[in-house]
């Protein structure tokens, strides 16, 4: 039996359908967590058909596993699922450190727990659904789901006080500009009459989506901005300390980085070809200030999750700094790093996680000497810092590599000027890193430390990272596995775009009455109105009235 | 049947007019003490019955066309059974609410089920008419009914308070109303919606007309609680009972919102660029006093009652677009917002009785956690009233900002989105207090434990139900709204053809 045209939806119901069993589910025991590990562990299954068919699989366009069909008629919105090597791949990490964030949870979370997991799950549906959207609208409906969950769960999992604050922060710095890229993915709309993705890269290649160009650079801006909240570019970061300090390990294991980032890469790059290209040198600046920024930060905390927030600062803005390179070593390292992220990362929150539940605290003053007591801990410990700071064989090294690599192959001087600034973080990073392993492992016990008895991981906690590191060294060693599905990206982005051509809109006349195929009606409209004003559309007159109905 | 005295028009009303009498009959014979539930039952009944023969009515236009009654006074179109099964579907859930909430409680509970019976006679008849007079006295019936019900619990002062600001506010604005009609009278020589839009176009006195729209919106904006016609709301809507609040903020704003729709884009389409910029203006500022207002209130039914001000706000952008999508946004905004507004007072009407035990936000700390189903129910009104995806607001706020960037007012949308983005604070302080864990806390313990009955359920369920339905399968909704937007602008063959109605679609569905 062929799964490849409904194995997306299959993977994006399935915690769905877990999350609605569970919250019928009487709330006794370990109920919910065996539920919720049996639920994610199969949706990881489930993501493994992709790897495992991509080869095989029939693509459209770009994209293989596709799903399209009607949903609402009037506007026209379409339930269009697919994946390319960069989705695919989001999609199977994403499944992976589900049920990892299971048995972090098993526990720590000891109340309510019907309440956690059905809202863990539904953060789940969210995020995949991100990844597999090929729909503006779909897509936007999941980007918003995605808040729901996160924010009850910061609000009432929370670990002190300021858990109420922090998730209206987090909501809040999310939703207001997701409200102007709701403008600005109606404009869109109301210039093309399409919310497809597919269509609306084709028509930005061909420069067909409007001819108003500062309307598209307000649009463009719109759009990134959104993502860049979210990723956090540097300095739009003011959620990401106080989530990540409130939020419980399983959630703060997802919280930033890849659904931004991913919609970066997804969204602004195809849609805004010619404006990403232009803002880049921008983005690459706040990505070189970000890295040297979050690691001078983190370096002062004393706080193990405050730490671990600045250098997750840190370690994001090296993959913007790589994207926005355009160079395809540059962003095949980004894309890399995403997903390298997702791993050492998630696993450096759980190792914290595990220490919190020992320990009860997070301040590395009242920690210490705990490197004898703990020797699996400590090893574990040791790996994940590794990897996080960029050594040889180990993952992040390629990705880290790659995006300095690409940085330096640009021809401008500016850029050679960031990247020796931000090769800087690398330093930086390792400092606060093993400064952080130096305080709380070695030298004397501290207060807390001494008081309480020492146990080492146990059997479940041991289930959860041992994957994750040894994904940690086979990304490392073996990574043309990876690269070679998400090379297609990279090289496909890092094509420089056709500049718009000095009269465009006599351009589209033409092709509009011309062309055979594909007629806007709209578009041909505007650019009689165009020629008519000569060229011009001031921003501030509204648009041409469209000649069909919205719905 | 043009003309006629058909009695079938106005058979809805009529079902329930009778079912009201009948209650305020049998409120006397029944012996006091004894529950009033029966009353309450014949009330729901009856409000089936009406829904069924707006239904009935909605397959009589599909067979013969719009039908007319009344000296044309009354007209039954895809428009007025849309709203006639909105205002149905309100007063059901309202009703299923509020069974047990008066019982033993307020003597002449079964005054109640009967008053709420004749509001919806008053909004129905609103609805469906097309001369202004008859406008009115819908209006007139259905006020009369809310100012009475604000201050059903007479025990409490703000009940008594909430009662007589209403009343005097809005005697005030009908009045304005009135003078409207009459000073249109005065410019085209006619109170009939059609006649008007006739004669406007040879109106020898553009200016009088205007001043006369002017008059009209002022009064209708009063019941809408657009600003700057708001200042009651708050008050108001603290001081009057919960269900009471779920039906006065949902359904008389509903017939409002549809005489307004049927009085701009039909009546005075002709000067459109004249009053499409006060709609821009009234748009903008009750969104932003709306929600800039629910920021700093800590009473929840207060901030409720500034939200649905800026919820009229985002509602009234829709005037600013074409006729086509305008209508159509307007009208889904106003179901999608019926059913999550509704919903939300039926669940505080749940959790805080009829004594009102949680009123502040902070009496709302853990309601969530010890009550997981009204806590999740109220989760999700509260999201759509954000806007967030898979609901019913979603859709709403996506199809009138649409509708309004594609009618070239981007700079509304930018407006109207940033205020829902200022908006999330609010409903999420609410949303998140809930959650917060340890509802001891801060020494708050107050929400009722009482079981909900199993009627109260199904209007809970009723009212989650709709604003799923509106925000995930939206299609049918859009589609009856979209029919109705067409019978506005067809709303009298002659007088349109002779009318400069603006672009597009006024050929009438056969």
């Amino acid at each position: 039996m062929n799964f490849d045209h409904s194995i997306l939806s299959l993977i994006v119901f399935c915690p769905l359908v877990g999350a609605v069993v569970l919250a019928l589910l009487p709330d006794r025991g370990k109920t919910m967590a065996f539920g919720a590990l049996t639920v994610t562990v199969l949706t990881f299954l489930l993501t493994l058909h992709l790897p495992s068919h991509y080869a095989a699989a029939e693509s459209v366009g770009s994209f293989r596993f596709v799903q399209d069909s009607a949903w609402i008629p009037a506007p026209a919105i379409r339930y269009h699922l697919g994946v390319d090597g960069l989705g695919m791949w989001l999609v199977v990490l994403t499944g992976f450190l589900a049920p990892l964030g299971v048995l972090a949870s098993w526990n720590a979370i000891a109340e309510r727990r019907k309440t956690f997991y059905v809202l863990f799950l539904l953060q789940q549906v969210a995020m995949l659904g991100i990844f597999v959207a090929l729909d503006l609208f779909l897509y936007y409906a999941f980007w918003e789901l995605s808040l729901v969950p996160m924010t009850i769960l910061i609000a009432t999992f929370g670990r002190t006080k300021a858990r109420r604050t922090a998730a209206i922060k987090y909501f809040v710095y999310a939703f207001v500009p997701s409200a102007l890229l709701l403008v600005g993915i109606l404009w869109l709309y109301a210039k093309t009459g399409t919310f497809d993705l597919p269509r609306l890269t084709g028509l930005a290649a061909a420069h067909h989506i409007s001819g108003n160009t500062a309307a598209l650079w307000l649009c463009s801006l719109a759009f990134l901005l959104a993502f860049a909240v979210k990723v956090p570019v540097f300095p739009l970061h003011g959620w990401l300390r106080d989530s990540i300090a409130e939020a419980p390990t399983a959630a703060v294991m997802v919280l930033a980085g890849k659904t931004g980032l991913y919609s970066i890469l997804r969204f602004s790059f195809a849609i805004f070809p010619e404006q990403s290209h232009r803002i880049a040198p921008l983005m690459i600046a706040l990505g070189a200030l970000g890295i040297v920024y979050g690691s001078l930060i983190a370096i002062t905390r004393k706080d193990l999750k405050e730490l671990a927030a600045y250098s997750t600062l840190g370690h994001l803005s090296f993959i913007t700094l790589g994207i926005f390179t355009f160079t395809i070593a540059g962003l095949d390292g980004g894309i890399y790093q995403i997903l390298n992220h997702g791993i050492s990362g998630g696993a450096l929150f759980l190792l914290l996680g595990f220490l919190y539940e020992r320990y009860g605290t997070y301040d590395m003053r009242d920690l210490g000497g705990l490197a004898a007591r703990l020797p699996w801990m400590i090893t574990l410990y040791v790996i994940t810092t590794l990897s996080l700071i960029g050594l040889p064989i180990l993952n992040s090294f390629v990705g880290e590599f790659l995006v300095l690599a690409g940085t330096m192959q640009s021809t401008s001087e500016h850029h050679v000027f960031w990247t020796v600034f931000a090769t800087t973080g690398v330093i930086l990073s390792a400092a606060y890193m093993l400064w952080m392993i130096q305080r709380v492992f070695y030298g004397h016990l501290g207060v807390v430390s001494q008081e309480i008895a020492p146990h080492d991981l146990n059997g479940r906690e041991q289930l959860a990272l041992w994957p994750m590191v040894a994904l940690m060294l086979l990304m490392g060693v073996a990574s043309p596995y990876w690269m070679h599905t998400l090379d297609a990206n990279a090289v496909k982005i890092a094509t420089v775009p056709s500049p718009a051509e000095q009269h465009p809109h006599e351009r589209v006349e033409i092709r509009t009455t011309a062309s055979t195929g594909f007629v806007d009606p709209q578009l041909s409209q505007e650019a009689l109105r165009a020629l008519a004003t000569t060229g011009k559309i001031k921003s501030s007159q509204p648009a041409p009235a469209p000649e069909g109905r919205l719905y | 049947m043009n003309g006629s005295v058909n009695t079938l028009a106005l058979l809805p009303e009529g079902i329930l007019t009778l079912a009201g009498v009948l209650v305020m009959l049998a409120e006397p014979i029944l012996k006091p003490g004894t529950s009033r539930k029966p009353l309450g039952w014949l009330a729901i009944i009856a409000t089936v019955l009406a829904g069924v023969a707006s239904g009935y009515q909605l397959h009589l236009y599909n067979l013969h066309g719009t039908m007319r009654a009344f000296s044309d006074s009354i007209q039954i179109d895809p428009f007025s059974v849309f709203f006639h099964l909105l205002i149905a579907a309100v007063v059901f859930v309202t009703l299923l609410g509020s069974l047990d909430y008066f019982e033993g409680k307020a003597t002449h509970a079964g005054e109640y089920f009967a008053l709420v019976l004749f509001g919806a006679v008053g909004m129905m008849l609103m609805t469906c008419s097309v001369e202004l007079l008859m406008v009115f006295v819908g209006l007139e019936i259905s006020s009369i009914s809310t100012y009475i019900m604000a201050g059903f619990r007479k025990g409490k002062a703000t009940g008594t308070e909430a009662s007589i600001k209403y009343f005097l506010l809005g005697s005030f604005a009908t009045a304005f109303f009135l003078y409207g009609i009459a000073l249109a009278f005065g410019a085209t020589g006619s109170t009939s919606i059609a006649a008007i839009a006739g004669a406007l176009g040879a109106s020898a006195t553009p200016r009088l007309a205007f001043l006369a729209l002017a008059m009209i919106i002022i009064g209708l904006g009063f019941k809408v609680s657009a600003a700057p016609f708001q200042v009651w709301t708050p008050d108001v809507y603290q001081g009057a009972p919960a269900p009471v609040v779920g039906l006065m903020s949902t359904a008389p704003k509903a017939a409002a919102f549809a005489v307004l729709l049927r009085i701009t884009f039909f009546g005075f389409a002709s000067m459109e660029a004249r009053w499409s910029v006060l709609m821009w203006a009234i748009a903008a500022l009750s969104m932003t006093i709306g929600n800039l207002g629910a920021l700093k209130q800590k009473n929840v039914k207060r901030m409720l009652a500034y939200s649905s001000i800026a919820h009229a706000g985002y509602l009234i952008a829709a005037f600013t677009a074409f006729p086509e999508n305008g209508i159509a946004a307007a009208c889904f905004y106003t179901a999608a917002y019926s059913a999550m507004n509704v919903g939300a007072f039926a669940v505080i009407t749940q959790l805080s009785g009829y004594e009102e035990h949680t009123r502040t936000i902070e009496d709302f700390t853990g309601a969530a956690l010890r009550r997981p189903w009204l806590g999740a129910l109220m989760t999700f009104f509260l999201l759509s009233m954000i806007g967030i995806p898979f609901t019913g607001g979603f859709f709403a706020k996506f199809y009138v900002f649409s509708a309004a960037i594609s009618g070239g007012h981007t700079g509304l949308a930018v407006v109207g989105l940033l205020n829902s983005g200022v908006a999330c604070f609010y409903y999420l302080r609410l949303l998140v207090a809930m959650y917060a864990r340890h509802p001891h806390e801060l020494g708050n313990d107050r929400a009722v434990f009482t079981k909900v009955s199993v009627p109260a359920s199904c209007g809970l369920a009723a009212a989650a139900l709709g604003t799923l339905v509106l925000g995930i399968l939206p299609g049918r909704f859009v589609k009856l709204a979209n029919r109705g937007s067409l019978a506005v602008m067809t709303i009298a063959k002659p007088a349109a053809a002779d009318t400069p109605v603006e672009t597009g679609v006024n050929t009438a569905p056969k």
